[in-house]
C-alpha cells in the first residue's frame, strides 16, 4: 500500500484569496490548516492563463506549446499522455470529479467524449480516469452535474446566471445589488450547488474503494470562476458594503489610465471598451464602466464561493480520515489560473501575464507517514510541476515526456535542483485579433515578450520589479538602466522555452 | 492537412472561417460522395443521421439535436455544395463546400462556414474541420501525400 493523492483544484482563483497568503475576506480554515502542515509555495506560475491549456498542463505536466493546446477550443488530443495513465497503469484508482475541460463545452455534434458520458449514463474511462464525473459553471449542458440536477431538481436548472448570451459570447449584464457584470440572485439551496455535489460525488467515490486501494482523486470545483453566483442564502456571510477595495484597484481614474497606458496598448483599449481580444472576457462590458461598488460585490460574492469550497474540501477530508486513510493522503491544492479581480480596474482574465492571473494559491501537504517539515517555498515553480509530483509521490519514475519536476519541499532543496524560473505563454487568435505573449519570471522579475499580432509589433514588452512593485504598476520594458537585465531575461526565456508544436492544433469551439 | 483561415471584421457580429484540404482523388470521384446530400453523415462526424425532402435537410447531431437546413445550391457542374442552418440560434447562416478541380488528378476541398452570431462559426466549423479530416481519410488511398 503506497501513498494516495488528493489533487484539489479550483477555477480561476485568485492567490490573495486565502487566509493562509494573507487574505482577509474569505475564511478558510481547512486549507489554511492544510498549508500548516505542509508546504506553502508564494511564487506557482501557471504556464497559460486561461482554462484549457493550463488544466492539460496539470495532465500532461507539459507546457502549452508541447500539448499543443495553445488557446481555448483547442480540443487536448485523446492520446496526449497524462499522468492518470501513469498512475492507473501503476494500480492506483483513478478518478477526476468536477470540471475536466480538456475538450471545448460547446460542442453540438457531440463530437468530444468529455461531453458524452452524461448523456450515455456512463462515467469513463478516459485520460487515464477509470471514473470521469463532470460539472461545470451551471445547470445546462452535457455534464454529470446538469443531468443529476435536470433530474433530481428540475425547478432549478434556471437559477444559474446564464454564462453566455443570445449571441453565445460571454455574458455582459450585471445583477444582485450593484450591476455588476455576472453578479447574479441564485436562490438555490447550497445543497444543489456545483460545489457540494463535486465534494458529494468525491465523497461516494472514495467510499466505493477498497481500504488498501491506493488513490489518485483529481477534485476539480469549477468555482470561484464566474458567474458569481452562489446560493442567495450563504451570501449573507458577507456585506460587500464592508468588504474592502483590492490592493490592486487604483480608485482614482486618472491614475488608473496613467497606469495603463505605460503598458502594452491592448490593456487601455480593453479597459476602454474598444477592443476585447479574447473570448473569455464579455464582449459587451466595458471595463472603464466597473464601481467600486460593483467591485466590493464581486469580491464578496467571490470571497462566499471561496468558503463553501473551503466548507467542502473539510467534508471530503473528514471522509478520507473515516476510512483511517489520512497518514497515508497526499493533499496538492491549486488552481488552474488566477482572476483580475479590480486589478488596474479590470476583472475576469485575457492576455495579462501579471500576479493576478499568474500568481496561484499551491498547497502541498504530504503524507504525514513522511513526517514532513512544514515549509514556505518562495522560489518560482509552476502547474507543469505538478504531474512530475505526483508521480514522485506514487514512487514511479517521471517519465521523459514530462516536461516539470517534482516540486521542491523547501527554499534549499528548490536551489539545490535550481528552480530559477517559471514560463507562462498565451496564444489567441479569433476573428482576425491575434495576441502572443512570452513571459519569464525568475530573479524577483516578470519579464514578458510580444510577438508580433494584430495588436502588436513585437517590440512591446513588460517588465516588473516583483520587489519593488509588488502590484506590477511600473513597466520598466525599455527602461536604459535595465537593458542589460532585460536582454538576459530574454534569452533564457527563449533558451527555455519549449518549441511550438506544428502544425497547430485546430480551434474546434470558442471555449 | 487541412488547412483554415478566420475572419471577421472587427466589431462585426458575423464569423467566417474556411477550411480546406486536398484530396488525391479525382474532383469526380469526391463529388460523388459530398453532393449528395443524404450522406453528410457519412463524412461528417458528429452527425448520424440525415432526412432530405426537396430543398430541406434534417440533420441530426450526436447529442440527439434536429438541426434543420435548406439547400440553397447544389450545383454538379461548378461542384459546389450550398446550404443553411435555419434553426433559431442562428440570425444568419450558410455553407459552403466547394470541390475543386485541380487538373492533376487531384482536387481541393474548400469548406467555408458564415455565421452570425459569429461564436456559431466557430463550432459549425470545428465541426466541418473534422469532416474534411474524415473524408480526407476515407477516400486518400493508404500512403498517399495530404
Amino acid at each position: 500500500m503506497g501513498r494516495k493523492i488528493l489533487f484539489i483544484t479550483t477555477d480561476q482563483q485568485r492567490y490573495d484569496t486565502l487566509g493562509c497568503n494573507g487574505g482577509t475576506i474569505a475564511r478558510t480554515p481547512v486549507i489554511d490548516a492544510v498549508a500548516a502542515a505542509g508546504v506553502r509555495y508564494e511564487r506557482a506560475h501557471p504556464q497559460s492563463v486561461v482554462c484549457m491549456p493550463s488544466r492539460s498542463t496539470m495532465l500532461t505536466g507539459q507546457h502549452p506549446s508541447t500539448h499543443g493546446v495553445w488557446m481555448n477550443g483547442v480540443a487536448l488530443p485523446e492520446d496526449a499522455p497524462s499522468v492518470a495513465d501513469v498512475l492507473h497503469a501503476a494500480g492506483y484508482r483513478t478518478a477526476i470529479i468536477g470540471k475536466p475541460h480538456f475538450e471545448p463545452f460547446l460542442d453540438p455534434f457531440g463530437r468530444f467524449p468529455e461531453n458524452g458520458f452524461a448523456r450515455n449514463g456512463t462515467f469513463g474511462g478516459h485520460r487515464g480516469f477509470e471514473h470521469f464525473e463532470s460539472a461545470t459553471h451551471g445547470g445546462a449542458g452535457p455534464l454529470h452535474y446538469a443531468r443529476w440536477l435536470s433530474t433530481t431538481h428540475p425547478e432549478a436548472v434556471g437559477m444559474f446566471y446564464p454564462v453566455l448570451d443570445h449571441s453565445l459570447e460571454v455574458n455582459a449584464a450585471g445583477g444582485r445589488d450593484t450591476g455588476a457584470p455576472q453578479a447574479h440572485h441564485n436562490p438555490m439551496p447550497r445543497e444543489w450547488y456545483h460545489t457540494d455535489w463535486v465534494a458529494d460525488r468525491t465523497i461516494s467515490w472514495l467510499e466505493s474503494l477498497g481500504a488498501d486501494d491506493d488513490w489518485f482523486c483529481w477534485m476539480s470545483f469549477p468555482d470561484p470562476h464566474h458567474p458569481w453566483d452562489p446560493p442567495a442564502e450563504e451570501t449573507k456571510r458577507i456585506d460587500w458594503r464592508e468588504v474592502p477595495l483590492p490592493a490592486g484597484y487604483i480608485e482614482n481614474a486618472s491614475e488608473r489610465e496613467r497606469v495603463l497606458d505605460a503598458k502594452p496598448k491592448h490593456w487601455r483599449t480593453w479597459y476602454d471598451g474598444t477592443l476585447v481580444s479574447n473570448y473569455e472576457a464579455p464582449l459587451h462590458w466595458v471595463p472603464a464602466t466597473l464601481t467600486a461598488d460593483q467591485l466590493r460585490e464581486v469580491t464578496a460574492l467571490n470571497a462566499v464561493e471561496v468558503e463553501l469550497i473551503d466548507e467542502a474540501i473539510g467534508r471530503v477530508l473528514a471522509a478520507i480520515r473515516s476510512r483511517g486513510w489520512d497518514d497515508d493522503v497526499d493533499i496538492v491544492f491549486t488552481t488552474d489560473h488566477g482572476e483580475l479581480g479590480g486589478d488596474f480596474g479590470l476583472m475576469f482574465k485575457g492576455p495579462y501575464h501579471v500576479d493576478a492571473l499568474m500568481r496561484l494559491p499551491l498547497i502541498w501537504r504530504p503524507a504525514p507517514s513522511c513526517a514532513p517539515d512544514p515549509s514556505t517555498v518562495s522560489r518560482p515553480v509552476g502547474l507543469v510541476d505538478l504531474a512530475p509530483t505526483f508521480c514522485s509521490i506514487a514512487g514511479l519514475p517521471v517519465p521523459a515526456w514530462m516536461e516539470g519536476r517534482p516540486l521542491p519541499i523547501d527554499d534549499r532543496d528548490a536551489d539545490a535542483r535550481g528552480f530559477e524560473r517559471v514560463l507562462t505563454e498565451w496564444d489567441s487568435e479569433l476573428f482576425g485579433i491575434s495576441v502572443h505573449l512570452r513571459t519569464i519570471t525568475r530573479d524577483g522579475w516578470v519579464c514578458t515578450t510580444y510577438q508580433p499580432g494584430s495588436q502588436h509589433d513585437g517590440t512591446e514588452g513588460e517588465l516588473y520589479s516583483l520587489a519593488d512593485d509588488p502590484l506590477q504598476r511600473v513597466n520598466r520594458w525599455g527602461d536604459p538602466a535595465l537593458a542589460t537585465l532585460q536582454s538576459d531575461l530574454v534569452a533564457d526565456l527563449w533558451d527555455h522555452q519549449p518549441t511550438m508544436r506544428t502544425p497547430l492544433l485546430p480551434v474546434d469551439a470558442p471555449v | 492537412m487541412v488547412g483554415s483561415a478566420v475572419g471577421s471584421a472587427v466589431g462585426s457580429t458575423v464569423g467566417s472561417i474556411r477550411h480546406h484540404v486536398r484530396i488525391h482523388r479525382t474532383a469526380a470521384e469526391v463529388w460523388a460522395l459530398v453532393g449528395d446530400p443524404a450522406r453528410l453523415h457519412e463524412w461528417f462526424p458528429g452527425i448520424v443521421a440525415c432526412a432530405v425532402d426537396g430543398t430541406t435537410r434534417v440533420i441530426t447531431t450526436g447529442t440527439g439535436m434536429p438541426m434543420p437546413e435548406e439547400i440553397l445550391v447544389n450545383d454538379p457542374g461548378q461542384r459546389r455544395f450550398q446550404y443553411r442552418i435555419t434553426a433559431p440560434v442562428f440570425q444568419f447562416h450558410r455553407g459552403t463546400i466547394d470541390v475543386i478541380d485541380l487538373d492533376d488528378g487531384t482536387c481541393l476541398v474548400v469548406y467555408q462556414t458564415d455565421a452570425d452570431p459569429r461564436t456559431m462559426a466557430l463550432v459549425i466549423a470545428g465541426g466541418a474541420a473534422g469532416a474534411l479530416r474524415e473524408l480526407h481519410r476515407q477516400m486518400e488511398p493508404v500512403g498517399a501525400k495530404g
